[in-house]
């Protein structure tokens, strides 16, 4: 038996398909969630994919993070369900205080999508146990809103506790603080960053790299190993 | 003020009309009144100069466009020609394509975020209305001056609303144009291509059949959004002494649009619809006269049930209003309830206006009144045509005669003055990287993007168990156009045919966008009909027909018109995305041969535009068939594994070639100018037909074979190699040198 990866269709989500592809292209079974349904069909673990949920009014992930799904999600990632955010799912994890800090406008003041270079800072977590420790990846990214930012004593903290999971090499895109590209919470069951993983698991498509299925593969060994 | 109903015009058949407001001619006033027997009503008056508008109703290009049918090149890839919403092309295993590139010209200049995000938005729901999941877009753009200071009010502003739309939509953008001329100033060029993916047993079609089916209108609210945009705005000439024509673009929400996607894919999933149509130019007038006139019976529609944005509308308004994101349905009686449950799931607002009757009117009521009574094929199909009046200018021979010789124009006349053109060249906006414009477009989602910008074409996997792939290019040359309208087209199809071939997928069909200045100038007139027929005089020839597409006129300001610019997008298959054929020269070692015949083809090349200002002379000669077996050889190789990356030669010539394939694949190349060329001519002719290509050692003499034996000439001219391009005996430059002129220039200007 395979574990089970949620993946949640916000209305507005775009990556939720590829979310799945990633998923299964690493040997899990993807289940389809919808926004409106509490019910998490026993999912072992969930992807927030990325896309404009809501259409981002309002502010990136404000009002997602009051959907029904995600009343079950927070409850149960408290409880230490595995939950990966992609992007505006790293968003809706910040509004969900899952995870602490917020997503600024870009620096440049534009979307960019490029191709990022990363630095694997912490492989303890639930979706990086497949990383080598200070490994350096390769993936997609793409936001308008994706400068991460957080009041000196929280980033004092992620930075002490080692819970900067991913760190941006080469180029900073967004102008987030330290470079940060993405975050675990203290438990290391929730995960968000802004660069999407999901995009780089096939040869061909996207940039041509696979860096991002060890995310997948990551989750699948702790699962099935759990 | 009192309601204009059918019994109302009848009996007060005096009534003043605003008929010219409307942009209708006396004549066409008069038509209606003779297709009805009496004076229309204000709703009727309104569908009328909607629907009769240039933009909506192609009165002026009608007669030229008829070519693309008679000319139609015999070919069973063709599942949905011209005249629906968008065409299908085949492309085997049961999957279909539909694909097709439109203008929104005018409202991009007006209000460049909006005019471009709806632009986006418009084709999309073309796409989506056959029944297909769109796939992806690409948007060729063109303006004015870069150092001019609109251009910086209109290209961040058009770059910003093709991100924001596109981007929040999910779909990627895998390729298009980005042109600077002058002779857009007052008049950008956005125009926006969609590719959908579908089976064939999927395709939907426009029309309105069965008494008692349903007339469902879901999606957006209507609002006083784009009242006029098809008639009043797309159908004239700018003119700076009127009011701001603001008011008549539309507004977009693309996150209502990736709903109405989603909920209509549903929708189609379930076989809930018998007829569909988007909502475009002319909104709730278009959709119900082509639903009925595409139909066997007729149509009642209750405007009352239009669910508003804006209670203040008339009925006149809510005719015209060309708000976003709105689809119209006909539905089966039974099967309604369950497709306004889909509707609901999506959060879509849905609402039953009207039903098919047996009758033959389409008959619109408001407040229990009827303010409508017409054939709906008078409206939809039977709008003007007109014979405009056309002549060859009376400068074309003077602007042909200038031509770009080595005495007119002072030639680069050593390896240094050929290095510095180099330069220049490379780093001239229009031959410059394009990065700082497509980096703000989302070029992954989805995850079936194979190649994307600035690769020669973009191509997408449209299955994920065959790897069966697409792959569509955009290319137009106005310079080439203007000297020679009629072959300046063709080069356009040739371009984006070898582009598509360069990629390793082979042509299939073609869509085009013929953007031009006022059909009222028989000079403009002259140029629009020398060019539709060399399209479609090539389209024949090369076997690949055209689907559809959009003519833009119009776009001058005051006498000015633009350079004709018909763009052309060709759609190829390729059965294995495995083996697309990349541009970079990425392999150390491997040979660099140059495709094709160069001769010293300098008329309306880049080279005469960055270095002189000049236009003048003939385009680069075009031969048809040289084309076609280029376009079979780069195939050929990509298929068999015999070339690792290729990429066609077009503006800015081989050296402009050399240095994007150079840059992309991070390596360096020595060349050698090929005996009986001159080095200028080699490195800047814009000769048509040619590519280079990086063919692995192993592979070089199974590759030249092949082309010995089809006839084609291929010259070795040199070996990828190092990190400095050499010319020998004349020049060398670094790639980093070459990286930085060619990388900077357009965030230096616009950013």
């Amino acid at each position: 038996m395979t574990a089970r990866i949620g993946v949640v269709t916000f209305p507005g989500s775009l990556d939720d398909r590829d979310a799945q592809r990633a998923v299964r292209l690493a040997g899990a079974e993807p289940v389809a969630l919808w926004h409106r349904d509490k019910d998490l069909h026993q999912v072992d673990a969930v992807v927030l994919p990325g896309g404009f949920s809501y259409g981002d009014y309002l502010r990136c992930g404000a009002i997602s993070r009051f959907s029904p799904v995600m009343e079950t999600i927070i409850e149960q990632a408290r409880g230490g369900l595995p939950v990966l955010g992609i992007c505006n799912g790293f968003q809706v994890l910040t509004e969900s205080h899952l995870l602490p800090g917020a997503m600024l406008r870009n620096e440049s003041l534009h979307f960019v999508c490029r191709d990022q270079r990363l630095r694997v800072e912490n492989v303890d977590t639930a979706w990086t146990v497949d990383y080598t420790p200070g490994q350096e990846i390769s993936v997609p990214l793409k936001n308008g809103e994706g400068r991460f930012t957080a009041d000196p004593r929280t980033i004092d903290e992620l930075e002490a506790e080692g819970r900067v999971a991913f760190r941006y090499l080469d180029v900073n895109p967004n102008g987030s603080i330290n470079d940060i590209a993405g975050i675990t919470n203290a438990a290391g069951n929730v995960v968000g960053l802004m660069p999407h993983p999901e995009h780089a698991v096939e040869p061909l498509i996207g940039t041509g790299g696979t860096d991002g299925l060890a995310f997948f593969t990551s989750i699948l060994k702790r699962l099935v190993n759990a | 003020m009192t309601l204009d109903t059918v019994k109302n015009a009848e009996q007060t058949p005096d009534a003043e009309q605003p008929w010219a407001a409307l942009g209708l001619k006396p004549d066409e006033y008069a038509r209606i009144r003779e297709i009805l027997g009496r004076r229309p009503t204000g709703a009727e008056l309104a569908m009328y100069s909607v629907m009769w508008s240039e933009h909506c109703s192609y009165k002026s290009s009608k007669v030229h466009l008829k070519q693309f049918g008679d000319k139609k090149p015999v070919t069973d890839a063709l599942l949905v020609g011209i005249g629906e919403n968008a065409g299908v092309v085949d492309v085997g295993q049961g999957i279909a394509v539909t694909f097709k590139i439109e203008s929104h010209n005018h409202p991009s200049y007006v209000e460049p975020y909006q005019g471009a995000a709806t632009g986006i938005g418009g084709i999309v729901r073309d796409i989506l209305a056959m029944g297909a999941r769109p796939v992806a877009v690409m948007d060729p753009l063109r303006f004015g001056a870069p150092d001019h200071p609109d251009t910086r009010r209109v290209l961040p502003g058009i770059v910003a609303g093709i991100g924001g739309y596109g981007n929040c939509l999910g779909l990627p953008n895998i390729g298009g144009e980005v042109v600077f001329d002058p002779c857009y100033q007052g008049n950008p060029l956005v125009n926006a291509l969609c590719v959908g993916v579908m089976r064939h047993e999927d395709i939907h079609l426009a029309q309105a059949s069965g008494p008692g089916n349903k007339v469902v209108l879901y999606g957006a609210r209507t609002g006083g959004d784009g009242i006029g945009g098809a008639s009043i705005l797309a159908s004239e000439t700018f003119d700076g002494t009127k009011p701001s024509k603001r008011p008549a673009v539309q507004v977009g929400d693309p996150f209502q649009e990736k709903l109405l996607i989603e909920c209509t894919l549903e929708i189609f999933r379930e076989k809930l619809v018998a007829g569909i149509q988007d909502f475009g130019a002319a909104g709730l007038s278009c959709a119900t006269s082509e639903l009925a006139s595409g139909g066997s019976g007729g149509m009642r529609v209750e405007l009352d049930n239009v669910p508003l944005r804006d209670n203040t509308l008339s009925p006149e308004e809510i005719l015209m209003s060309e708000s976003q994101e709105r689809m119209c349905a006909i539905v089966e009686p039974d099967k309604v309830d369950r497709f306004l449950e889909i509707c609901e799931k999506w959060d879509v607002i849905a609402t039953v206006i009207g039903e098919v009757t047996d009758g033959d009117r389409l008959e619109i009521f408001w407040h229990g009144e009827q303010i409508v009574d017409v054939l709906p094929r008078t409206v939809a199909h039977d709008g003007p045509v007109l014979n405009r009046p056309f002549a060859r200018p009376s400068w074309q021979d003077a602007l042909q005669a200038d031509a770009p010789t080595a005495e007119r124009l002072k030639r680069p006349a050593d390896g240094d003055e050929l290095r510095a053109a180099v330069l220049q060249l490379v780093g001239s906006p229009n031959q410059a990287d394009k990065s700082w414009i497509t980096s703000q477009y989302d070029r992954f989602v989805l995850g079936n993007t194979v190649l994307a910008t600035p690769e020669d074409s973009g191509m997408i996997r449209v299955d994920e168990e065959s790897d069966l792939g697409v792959a569509i290019a955009t290319d137009g040359n106005g310079r080439y156009a203007k000297l020679d309208p009629y072959t300046g087209a063709q080069l356009a199809l040739a371009e984006a045919y070898r582009n598509v071939a360069a990629t390793g997928a082979k042509p299939l069909a073609v869509s085009d966008c013929l953007n031009f200045g006022s059909p009222e100038d028989p000079d403009v007139m002259w140029q629009f009909a020398e060019a539709t027929r060399g399209l479609a005089d090539a389209c024949l020839t090369l076997g690949t027909p055209v689907t559809g597409g959009n003519v833009s006129l119009y776009n001058q300001t005051g006498d000015v018109a633009i350079h004709p610019t018909p763009v052309v997008a060709v759609l190829g298959v390729i059965d294995d995305v495995n083996r697309r054929t990349p541009m970079a020269f990425a392999e150390e070692g491997q040979l660099v041969y140059l495709l094709g015949d160069t001769a010293d083809e300098l008329g309306g090349s880049a080279w005469t535009q960055v270095a002189h200002d000049h236009l003048g002379g003939l385009p680069p000669r075009l031969d048809l068939e040289r084309e076609r077996l280029l376009a079979e050889i780069l195939i050929s190789g990509s298929r068999d594994g015999m070339v690792d990356a290729a990429h066609d030669l077009s503006d800015g010539g081989l050296i402009q070639a050399l240095t994007e394939s150079c840059l992309r694949g991070g390596r360096g190349a020595r060349l050698v100018v090929p005996e009986g060329l001159d080095p200028f001519v080699f490195l800047f002719s814009e000769s048509a037909g040619r590519a280079i290509v990086s063919v692995p050692r192993s592979e070089e003499l199974r590759f030249t074979e092949m082309c010995g034996v089809r006839g084609l000439p291929a010259t070795r001219i040199g070996v990828v190699d190092g990190e400095i391009i050499e010319v020998q005996g004349q020049f060398t430059l670094p790639l980093a040198e070459l990286r930085e002129a060619h990388t900077g220039t357009i965030e230096a200007l616009i950013g």
